[in-house]
This record gives structure tokens, sequence and C-alpha cells, in this order.
């Protein structure tokens, strides 16, 4: 098949749809694995069920954008993929022991007859929850320092990880705002507020860290023009952070209105968080190392892909808004009948 | 020992342990959908109650299957990094397609089928399991495409090292593809049935005999009746046509050292590398040039024509008699319920039963005899005649390799020992619930705990 696109064009598409996966990822499962670590705190085992069974129909299809997102990296950029995961390896098979515990924890803890029993999955589950988010946090912090090994990017990398953990317990919080009722509704609204500071820390380490830690960023953020350019990104960011804490001081509001604000919010403040970093590394795949043109697979492939890519996503994001549909609203038991 | 064995075994381990679960639910699904259609049919509540149990069964083996299928798709490169670098032009395209067209497809549908009961009309619960079903099976061929691509590659041409591919109509179509999914896809249901009969034929001894499970039992005998046949006669032609191809893996499967005539058919031997001959061995004269060749004078090529460039003798040999031990087995106890069902109106024996029990995983072992064969069988080559496996490992050290192939094997013996008790324990649990014998009971994920306990 011959290449529709111009061979230089392609890296970029693929870097897109990569991007656009990965932060649907971290959007997605953030929410469920979010739940996840929330679930000690809740009450007692009724209200632990219903926060399993708001995330319970579509955790699967949101894991299903990192199968894409690095299935994409291996496709479109087979040697960015092999030196990111040759050097993410232990983080990497750790993340994938803390999603397989999370998500066998669903199911058994739902199959379980005695209580210790499930009792045992829901630690697994809130483990497996902790696991996942700390190493993906502990990753994009190695990642965003070019894999540097020194103790101060190794303690960043760390701060990383609690950052990530607690912006995915934000938004699993939101999530539980919107799809739950009464007291569980509350205490979530109690969470998200806790958690809103952490996140705004979060955001503000990481965006001192990365300009002071790499001079190409420093200046690409902070050369005229660009600076003036960039200005309303963080101005947003902190009007989102200022508007979020407004609005959680007085939810729930009668008439449960407004319900979805704060996850909708907290989807806007991953995604700036996203841009922001997706600016400081364009063009480079591998930080200071391999850029996208460096590391793209060869132009037919990824011609075949993106015809395919193409045709199927539109479709894809069809009936991923009518699962969406068939399970709006308010969390419901999660019955096989 | 060194980093690429280990990341060898660690591969092996891992893939071991996902196929376990696509093995169950490429069938399963299919086998919902009809009990669904057949409640749909005859508006008889023992489909619907049969559906209930399975579903649980199915929705299990999914999680299993997702998350140990996320874990192979980091495989690749963290373990592999040659792979993609040699043949990712190749791969890629087929696992982008994997996850375009099936994974979001079944991983979408199954929140409906499994929760969406109540939420939405029949017509669509009935859709949404035909997708996932449909899902399943995609999944299987484009994963199989590939696999079946490193085994008899075409359609591509090295420039540079590198694979490119030509034409893509060849590298999906390949020789080896069609045997491959047939049988892989049988095998599937065979490992579908045994299961079936298996825990229905433990309901059944343990006093639950209600009509859904009767005719799950039923509907286990008659597809391993049905099928186990028809799978040997695809082994068969799936052989023959490695014999075309990859004829060191047909010779190591035989246990034939010369390129001869009258090859016999060795039932059982020790094969013995280093001194190049089998040990201890039973052999019926002539049999695997007739199996091969169709003439007892036919000429079948030996090992020693590949000497330096086979696979290792011994666990292909062994683990294709585990195999073919395994189906003709499954053809023995298939037709000996069959009989039992026909002619004495469904009246088991217990110890048929037991037997049957006995046999719950006999398709898990099959399968992975069956893939060892396969694997193995193409050593020294990761893609035959074009990548060898030594070429294609990762730069990780072995100390690294060993810890997460410590972690990952600590974690799958806990995770399959609480599957196979998770299973046995939702088939006693069946029965304790009200009104199963026949009745309606809402069998439901979110069963609230009894307070007392709490
Ligand atoms: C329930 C499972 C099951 C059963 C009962 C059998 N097989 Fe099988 N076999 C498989 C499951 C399987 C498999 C797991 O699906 C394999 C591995 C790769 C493949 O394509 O199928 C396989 C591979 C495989 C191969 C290797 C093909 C190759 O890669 O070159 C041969 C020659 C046979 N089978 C032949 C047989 C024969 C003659 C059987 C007679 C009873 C038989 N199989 C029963
Ligand atoms: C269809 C998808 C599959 C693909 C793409 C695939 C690919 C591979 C690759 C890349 C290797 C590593 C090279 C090597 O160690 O030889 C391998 C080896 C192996 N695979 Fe598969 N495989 C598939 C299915 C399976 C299944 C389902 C099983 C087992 C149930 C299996 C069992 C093995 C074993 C045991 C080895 C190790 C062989 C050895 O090292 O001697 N494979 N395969
Ligand atoms: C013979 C070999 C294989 C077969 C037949 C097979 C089949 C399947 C099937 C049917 C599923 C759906 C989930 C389930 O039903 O349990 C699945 C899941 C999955 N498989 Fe495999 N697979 C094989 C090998 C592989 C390999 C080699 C990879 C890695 C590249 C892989 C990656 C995945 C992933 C990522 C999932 C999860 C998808 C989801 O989120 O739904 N599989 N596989």
């Amino acid at each position: 098949m011959t290449p529709f696109l111009p061979p230089d064009v392609l890296p970029i598409v693929f870097a897109a749809l990569m991007a656009a996966s990965v932060l649907a990822y971290v959007v997605l499962d953030g929410f469920d694995l979010g739940v996840g670590l929330l679930l000690p705190q809740a009450a007692d085992e009724p209200e632990r069920d219903r926060m399993v069974a708001s995330i319970g129909p579509f955790w699967d299809a949101n894991e299903t954008w990192l199968v894409l997102g690095v299935g994409l990296l291996l496709v479109a950029f087979p040697t960015a993929h092999g030196a990111i995961l040759t050097a993410l390896y232990l983080p990497v098979a750790l993340m994938l022991l803390g999603l397989t515990l999370r998500g066998v924890a669903f199911e058994f803890r739902a199959k379980a007859t005695e209580l210790h029993d499930k009792r045992r999955w829901d630690h697994a589950f809130f483990g497996g929850s902790l696991l996942a988010a700390l190493t993906q946090g502990w990753m994009l912090g190695r990642y965003v320092l070019g894999f540097d090994d020194a103790p101060a990017a190794l303690a960043f990398a760390a701060l990383s990880a609690i950052g990530v953990a607690i912006a995915y317990s934000f938004i699993g919080a939101a999530w539980l705002i919107w799809r739950c009722e009464g007291a569980l509704q509350r205490r979530a609204v109690a969470w998200a507020r806790r958690s809103l500071w952490g996140v705004a820390l979060g955001i503000v380490g990481v965006s001192v860290a990365t300009p002071l830690a790499s001079e190409r960023i420093f200046h690409r953020w902070f050369d005229f023009p660009n600076v003036m350019l960039l200005a309303p990104m963080p101005l947003m960011t902190l009007a989102l952070v200022a508007g979020l804490v407004a609005l959680l001081r007085h939810l729930p509001l009668p008439g449960d209105a407004l319900r979805r604000l704060p996850f909708w919010g907290a989807v806007g403040l991953f995604c700036l968080s996203f841009a922001g970093l997706a600016w400081s590394f364009f063009p480079y795949i591998v930080p200071e190392q391999l850029t996208l043109w460096q590391a793209a697979a060869a132009p037919e492939s990824l011609s075949i892909i993106l015809a395919g890519a193409l045709v199927v996503l539109p479709v894809i994001a069809a009936y991923t808004v009518l699962a969406w549909r068939v399970f709006g609203g308010k969390a419901m038991d999660l019955r096989y009948d | 020992m060194d980093a690429t064995v280990l990341a060898r075994i660690q591969f092996a381990a891992n893939i071991s342990f996902h196929i376990l679960f696509p093995a169950i639910t490429i069938a399963l699904g299919w086998v919902l959908l009809f009990f669904k259609l057949r409640f749909n049919a005859t508006g008889d509540a023992k489909w619907m109650d049969a559906y209930r149990f399975w579903v649980k069964v199915f929705a299990l083996s999914f999680a299993l299957g997702v998350v140990s299928g996320i874990t192979m798709s980091f495989q690749f490169g963290t373990n592999w990094p040659g792979f993609m670098e040699r043949v990712g032009n190749i791969a890629g395209p087929l696992l982008a397609y994997e996850v375009l067209t099936a994974f979001f497809l079944e991983a979408t549908f199954l929140g409906i089928m499994l929760f969406g009961y109540r939420r939405v009309p029949g017509w669509m619960h009935t859709g949404a399991t035909v997708l996932v079903a449909f899902g399943t099976t995609m999944s299987a061929f484009w994963i199989l495409v590939l696999n079946s691509w490193m085994h008899t590659p075409q359609g591509h041409e090295i420039r540079e090292g590198v694979a490119h591919a030509v034409d893509w109509w060849a590298i999906v179509f390949t020789p080896s593809m069609p045997y491959r999914l047939a049988h892989m896809l049988i095998a599937s249901a065979l490992t579908v049935a045994f299961l079936l009969a298996g825990l229905s034929a433990y309901r059944w001894l343990k006093g639950d005999r209600g009509p859904d499970v009767a005719v799950a039992l039923r509907t286990g005998i008659v597809m391993a009746a049905v099928l186990a046949p028809v799978q040997a006669f695809v082994g068969d032609l799936h052989g023959l046509n490695t014999l075309e191809h990859q004829p060191a893996k047909v010779a190591a499967m035989e246990g034939n050292w010369e390129t001869r005539g009258h090859v016999p058919l060795v039932l059982f031997a020790i094969p013995d590398e280093a001194a190049r001959e089998n040990r201890f061995e039973i052999s019926i004269p002539s049999g695997a040039s007739l199996i091969l060749k169709h003439e007892a004078a036919g000429v079948v090529p030996g090992l020693n024509e590949f000497e330096g460039l086979h696979p290792p003798v011994a666990p292909v040999f062994f683990a294709f008699r585990v195999m073919v031990g395994v189906g003709l087995l499954m053809i023995a106890m298939g037709w000996t319920g069959a009989w039992f069902l026909r002619r004495r109106r469904g009246e088991l024996p217990p110890l048929l039963l037991r037997g049957f029990v006995a046999a719950t995983f006999a398709g898990w072992v099959a399968t992975l005899a069956g893939w060892y064969v396969t694997e193995i069988g193409r050593q020294p080559w990761l893609v035959t005649g074009v990548l060898t496996t030594a070429d294609a490992v990762g730069p990780i050290a072995a100390g690294t390799v060993l810890s997460t192939l410590v972690m990952y094997l600590t974690l799958y013996a806990l995770l399959l020992f609480a599957y196979v008790a998770t299973l046995f324990r939702l088939a006693r649990k069946a029965k304790a619930l009200p009104g199963s014998e026949g009745g309606g009971n809402p069998l439901t994920l979110a069963r609230p705990v009894p307070a007392a306990k709490a």
C-alpha cells in the first residue's frame, strides 16, 4: 500500500493519536483507579459495593486505552518503545501486578461467599489500584527528566508518584459525586475537597521542576513571544482550580444540580496538564534523546494502520457513547439479570 | 541462568497463563448466545438459569483474560525489543488491528452483556452477547494471523535486515493460518465442552439436579462427541501442512531421526539427542509414513537432515503425545457420554460423571501441550527463516528478569488456585440458593453479604 500522507507527517499524526489515547487512559482509568484508592475510606461493605458498582461496566474498556496507547507506541515508534520499556522494566512489571490484582478483584470479591474472603479481595482492589497509580506516577517522573538517575531526579519521580495517586483519587471522588447519592456522595465531596489541594500542589511542582531541569524546555516556555501566547494555559488552570474549590464548598446542591461539574472540571485539569507536558516535549518521544521522526516505523506500515484507525475510531467512539448512556445516571447494583 | 533463557521462560509463563482464559471465553461466548437464543425461542426458564450460571464463569474468565492480556501487550517491548525492530512492520499493524477491531468491541459490550439485562431492550442484550462473542473470535483471528506468519512467513521483503510488508493479503493468509485458526477455535470449543460437562457433573453428583444443570451437561457432552473427532481430523491436516513447511518440527513430533520410507509410528520412546536415537521405543511399523504420506513406503524427512537447525526433540515429542492422548480420551468420553444420553434417556452412570469431573480442565492440558509443540517446534527460529530467538532478546540484566519472573509465577499460581476454587464454589453455591431447581432465581453479582456476619 502506498502511503497516502507525506512520510514526515505520518509520525506527527501517530504521535497525536498516541497522545490522545494516553490522555483518554489517564482520565478514564484515572477515575476508576481513584475509586479504588478511596475504597478503604468507605463506611461499610454496602458502600464499598456501591463504589465498585459505579465503575463495574467501565473499567475494562477504560483499560483498553492503555493497550491502544502502548500498542501505538509499539507499532509507530518501535525504537522508542524498546528504549522506554527497557528503561522502565521494573515499574512496568509492578504496574501490571497492580492492574492484575485490581482487575481480578472485581470478579473475585463479587463471587466471595464469606465476608472475610470478600474483605481480602477489597484489600487486593485497593492495593492494586494504589500500586498502579504510584508506578504510573513514578514512570511519568522518570520520563519527564529523561530517565536521569541522579538522586534528585529519583526524588522527583517519587513526588510525581504521590502526585498522580492524589490526582487519581481526586477524579475518582469527582466521579463518585456524580454517580452516588446520600451519605456516600457527601463523603465524596469531602474527599474531593481534600485531594484538590494535592492536585494543585502537584501541578505547580511539575511546572516548576521541568523548566528548571531542562534549558530547552525553559526557553520553549519563557522566550518571547511564547511566554505571551502560552500565558492563558496557567491562567486557565488557576481559574479552574479556584472554581472547583468554590463549587466543592457548596455541593451537594438541592436537586443534585451541578453533580457532573466536578468530574468535568477534573477532566479539564487533566487535559491542561497534559497539554503542558506535550508542549514541553514535542518533538521528542524519548526526552532529549529521540525525536518522533528518528523513532518512526516504515511509512507503508503506518499507512495501513491509519487507514484502519480512521474507519474504526469513529465506530469505537459511537459505541462508547452508547455504553455511557446505558449506564448513565446513579450507580445501581451490578446484577447479571 | 542467562537473561535470554529467563526472558524466554517469562514470556512462555505469561502467554501460557493468558491462553487459558481466551481458550474458555472464545467458545463460551457463543455457548451463552446459544442458551439465550434457546430461551428466546422456547421461553423455558432452564435455558435462562443455565445462562445465568455460565455468564458468571464467563465474567470471571474474561477478567483474567483481560488482565493477563494487558501483561502480554507489554511483553514484546520488555522482553523482545529485537522482535519489533526487525519484524515490527508486520507485527505492528496486525496487533493494532486486533486492538481496534476486537478489544474495544468486546470490552465495551461486555458491560452491557453482563450488567445491562435490566437496562436495555432484549434485542440489544442479545446483540451485545453476539458482539462480545464475535469480538473474542476476532481477537483470536488477528493474533493467530500474526503467529501463523511467524511460522510460515510470506508477503514481505527484507531490506537492511528489517522486514517490510509487500503484500498484506499474503501476510494475513499464510499457508498455516487456516489450519491453526480452525484447530485453535475447536480447541476452545472442546475446552468449554469439558468445562460445561465437568462442572455440571459435579453439581449433579452433589444432588443439584435442576433442568438447567441437565441441559448444560447435555450441551457439553454433545459438543465433545461431535467436535473431538473433528479436532483429530483438523489436527491431522494441520500436521500435513506443517510437514510441507516446517519438516524439522514434524520430525521432532514423530521422533524420527533418519530420512527414509516405512517410518514407524512411535507410540512411546525417550528421544536421546546426544546419541541421536530413541530409547525404549514402542512403535507401529510404517505407521508414520502411512499417516503423513498415505503409503507405507512414503519417504519422510528425519531430524539428521536438519542437524543444528532443528528444535529440541524431547519437549516437542512429549507435548505432542500429551495433546493427542488427551484428544483420543476426549473422543472416547464424548462418545460414551453421547451413547448413554441416547440409549439411557439421560441416565449417566456415576462413574462416568466422576470421569467428567476429573476431565473438567482436560482442554487446558491439550491446548497448552499443543502450543508447546507449535512454539518449541519452531525453534531455533522466532520467525521461521527470518529471525532467530537469540537475536530478539532485550538487554535486561538476568537478576531483574528473575525477580519479575518470580513475581509473575507467584501471582499466577495464586490466581489459578483462586479461579479453580471459585468455579467449584460457584457450582456448590448455585444449589444452596432458593428456587434453583428450575426456578428463575436471581443470582446477582452484588448479592448482599448477610448482615449477621458483618
Ligand atoms: C483441546 C485442544 C486440542 C486437542 C484435543 C488437539 N489439539 Fe492439536 N493443537 C491444539 C489443541 C488441541 C492447539 C492449542 O490449538 C494448537 C497449538 C497451535 C495450534 O494451531 O493449535 C495445536 C497444535 C497441533 C499441531 C501442531 C501444528 C504446528 O504448529 O505445526 C498438530 C500437528 C496437532 N495439533 C495435531 C493434533 C492431532 C492429530 C490431534 C488429535 C487428537 C490434536 N491435535 C488434538
Ligand atoms: C498466538 C499468539 C502467539 C504469539 C504471537 C507467540 C509468540 C512467541 C514469541 C515471540 C516467543 C518468544 C521466542 C521464544 O522463546 O521462542 C514465543 C515462544 C513461546 N511461546 Fe508463543 N506465541 C503465541 C502463542 C503461544 C501460546 C498460546 C502458548 C502457550 C500456551 C505459547 C507458548 C510459547 C512457549 C512455551 C514459548 C517458548 C519456546 C521456547 O523458548 O523454547 N505461545 N512465542
Ligand atoms: C493464541 C494466542 C492468543 C489468543 C487465542 C488470544 C485471544 C484473546 C482473547 C479472545 C481475548 C479477549 C479476552 C478474553 O476473552 O479473555 C484476549 C485478550 C487480550 N489479549 Fe490475547 N490472545 C492470544 C495471545 C495474545 C498475545 C500474544 C498478546 C500480546 C500481544 C495478547 C494480548 C491481549 C490483550 C492486551 C488482551 C486484553 C484485551 C481487552 O482489554 O479486552 N494476546 N486475547
